[in-house]
């Protein structure tokens, strides 16, 4: 079960949005089977939804609530209800600044208002090019090396709020480098 | 030749440093050139967190840690390898073999010379994957103990008489809880463990988790045979990918070994756990709230009596610890209840961890014996103000928690002592402010934090929070008046009697200890419409000191809204006017020219 969940995990992290519907359904069939007579199953499912889908489509919860027998109100008051799931689409990279307290006092905030002016989106926004996603954390853990923001998962440390373009440029660099790599194979 | 090994810190911590990236450079030339004897490990947070990456050379009984290392540095390290001479450089502690230690740095000595490691003992030392190097240092004894020579109750009575107390922030007398669960009604009993760790800034339970996860489930396994568990949980939040990794991991290791599962060391008891993942909701730190999370549905708590002990999971019996109090039970069970509450004070005994960070110099995870004044912890251990600046307090416990003033750092550490000064011990956050601080905003931050995570249950913590969280925007953006402050008092106050759960009846604390050590802030805010610790942006103004500007442009072409004029070699000026005072000016400027008022 879990070696499954990794590899949906992986595929979905390279490319959420080529990939065929049916088989992404047929994912999440194979983990609402695997929690089949499993109490307080809704939770991890949704977690798993959410990876397959990089979000958490509609059409999905639907599914869900058919399938394991839970009233639709129910799926959406749960899903609701934590911060870590998401019902619209996300960005191609997710952002997150810390402003846990060790963070805010050493200048998070400044931090996550120079990534907004830079991006011109809101908390929880995404750039009109799909790009980024921009969350706020609470507390990586990583409270010696405040402020600090995360990019997928990967900590950056002793963000400086007039640093943020020389952070953010490599991205835009690397989509410019694979989308030359994609013309050239056609 | 001795058997050499270098052993690389890989908390979640050290990784956000660059230890990866050392850790992948000394295996792939450890693959490339041959090295003989020379193996290499990791080990999870060691506590300094100011010194990370941090590498160990060990040889024998000697050892060498390095601080601060990258992959320079690894390149000599490995050189010195070969050569026999190993750099002397970055240097943080030694140990040259027959028990001396030294310390290569002064910063060293004072960081660890009060602190006194039993729930961290493993913690930076072992390989958290490996369970061979938990038993190696005695890891699984007390289990064994507890399966062939006690009785449920007598481990009630050991744990009982250490006095330990829930490390989550209650302290509520950890053996009296599990004899709640004994005896209880109910053929099918849980234990949880919570390891949503939310408090913003503190990161206490996820270095034990990534550190040392086997001692927390040791601690699990022996409550489920002092209690009759059948079945536990441990919910860890899902911002914590490494920990949940190395649970699954040392779950299934220890179920190999028979430490867990069917049959437990050949006896007839029988213990599972299941780690389940947290969606992100701080209320899911109250118990109550964590049971129906667990069932999956919304976190949302309810009303005690009836306690988990009697209803909780599936409305069966159910006892509730955090990660540090479970990882304290198996140094209690194995060398006896003295070797805990030997360390004492008040009421309380044995150590606390503590997550020590803000405005000090060494910040890092430390655990103190109880009776360790403030002052001890922030000056010695942390080496005092990171910035210069005078410090003015210290917050714990969190956003249930509150703020003491410097002028109370001689206050002892327990639990009574610390909740007598309005704060409370809280499950270890220790933030340290210092005079460019401002205690209203740091009030404002908290309680926006608790009104975004107010679940809505209950009125007084919904619309209370919201209408308090309001008077201090007011405040801190100038608008604020006198009647406010009192209103402010007032509405806490209700909010502290009347909310459901603990998230509400503790969300006043950092407006109320505020108020009650830094009430002069509040009246410069209202009265005089000034922020003295610069930080409130409408009552600041920044300026630029033409006797220190050298008109170099720098801070013009750095601002977001062109709010600078001037021309090169010309004294600058900012438009106070179009000014956002969002310091980007006084971060660049390489002449301390520029200042808030």
């Amino acid at each position: 079960m879990k070696t499954e969940l990794d590899e949906a995990k992986k595929e979905t992290a390279q490319c959420s949005c080529s990939e065929d519907e049916e088989s992404l359904y047929s994912g999440l069939d194979v983990v609402i089977d695997g929690f089949i007579g499993v109490p307080g199953a809704l939770i991890p499912v949704l977690q798993s939804t959410q990876n397959i889908f990089g979000y958490l489509p509609e059409k999905a919860l639907k599914h869900i609530s058919e399938r394991m027998k839970i009233p639709y109100s129910e799926v959406t008051g749960v899903v609701t209800f934590y911060s870590y799931f998401s019902t619209v689409p996300r960005g191609k990279h997710i952002i997150r600044v810390c402003l846990g307290t060790s963070c805010y006092v050493r200048g998070g905030k400044e931090v996550l208002e120079a990534i907004q002016k830079k991006l011109s989106i809101p908390v929880g926004g995404t750039t009109v090019d799909k790009m980024f996603s921009l969350e706020v954390g609470r507390c990586f853990g990583a409270c010696g090396l405040a402020p600090t923001i995360s990019i997928d998962g990967e900590v950056y440390k002793r963000v400086k709020p007039t640093k943020i373009g020389e952070i953010i440029e490599p991205f835009y660099a690397e989509a410019e480098a694979n989308a030359g790599a994609d013309r050239e194979e056609v | 030749m001795n058997n050499q090994l270098l052993k690389v810190g890989l908390g979640s911590c050290g990784i956000a440093a660059g230890a990866q990236d050392v850790y992948n450079y000394l295996s792939s030339d450890i693959d490339k050139n041959n090295y003989p004897g020379l193996d290499l490990g990791k080990t999870s947070c060691i506590g300094l967190c100011f010194a990370e990456p941090i590498v160990e050379f060990h040889e024998g009984d000697k050892r060498i840690v390095y601080g601060n290392v990258d992959i320079k540095l690894a390149e000599k390290i490995l050189k010195g390898i070969s050569t026999g001479v190993l750099p002397e450089e970055n240097r943080i502690l030694e140990e040259k073999g027959e028990g001396k230690r030294v310390a290569a740095d002064d910063n060293i000595v004072k960081y660890t010379g009060r602190q006194v490691k039993l729930a961290l003992k493993n913690c930076g030392i072992i390989d958290p994957e490996s369970i061979e190097e938990y038993t190696a240092r005695g890891g699984y004894k007390a289990l064994e103990k507890a399966v062939n020579s006690m009785q449920m109750q007598e481990i009630i009575d050991v744990m009982k008489e250490s006095g330990l107390k829930g490390r989550g922030g209650a302290g509520f007398l950890t053996g009296q809880k599990w004899e709640f669960l004994l005896r209880a009604k109910g053929d099918k009993k849980y234990l949880v463990c919570n390891a949503d760790e939310g408090d913003p800034g503190a990161f206490m339970d996820r270095a034990i988790l990534e550190g040392d996860p086997h001692v927390v489930i040791e601690g699990m396994i022996i409550a489920a045979k002092a209690t009759g568990a059948y079945k536990g949980y441990i919910y860890c939040r899902a911002e914590y990918p490494l920990a949940v990794k190395r649970l699954h991991k040392a779950i299934a290791d220890a179920k190999e070994k028979n430490f867990l599962g069917e049959k437990i060391l050949g006896s007839d008891f029988s213990f599972d756990i299941i780690v389940k993942e947290g969606a992100g909701a701080f209320v899911c730190g109250e118990e109550t709230a964590l049971i129906m999370s667990i069932q999956g549905g919304r976190g949302m708590p309810n009303l005690r009596p009836p306690f988990p002990a009697e209803s909780g999971i599936h409305q069966s019996p159910t006892n509730i610890n955090n990660v540090e109090t479970y990882a304290n039970v198996p140094g209690i069970i194995l060398n006896g209840p003295e070797s805990f509450n030997k360390y004492k004070s008040g009421n309380s005994t044995g150590t606390k961890v503590f997550a020590l960070a803000g405005k000090v110099k060494r910040v890092g995870l430390v655990e103190v014996p109880m009776g360790l004044t403030i002052r001890e912890v922030v000056e010695e251990i942390g080496g005092g103000s990171s910035t210069g600046l005078p410090l003015k307090a210290v917050q714990m416990g969190g956003p249930a928690g509150g703020c003491i003033p410097e002028s109370m750092f001689d206050t002892p550490i327990n639990y009574d002592s610390i909740n007598a000064t309005g704060a409370i011990m809280g499950s270890g956050g220790l933030i340290v402010m210092d005079a460019s601080s401002c205690m209203v905003d740091v009030a404002r931050y908290f309680l926006q934090f608790t009104q975004n995570e107010s679940c809505g249950k209950c009125t007084f913590c919904r619309i209370g929070t919201k209408r308090m969280l309001e008077i201090l925007e007011r405040i801190t953006t100038g608008s604020g008046t006198i009647k406010d402050i009192d209103m402010l008092e007032e509405l806490a106050n209700h909010v502290r009697k009347t909310s459901l759960c603990g998230l509400g009846q503790l969300a006043p604390n950092p407006v109320l200890t505020t108020l009650k050590y830094f009430r002069d802030e509040y009246l410069a805010h209202v009265n005089d419409k000034k922020c003295p610790a610069g930080v409130c942006r409408s009552l600041i103004e920044i300026k630029i000191d033409p006797d220190k500007c050298t008109g170099c442009t720098l801070c013009a072409r750095v601002c977001p809204v062109n709010a600078i004029a001037g021309e090169r070699k010309m004294t600058h000026v900012i438009d106070s006017g179009i000014c956002t005072r969002c310091g980007m000016c006084i971060q660049k400027c390489k002449f301390d020219a520029i200042y808030r008022i």
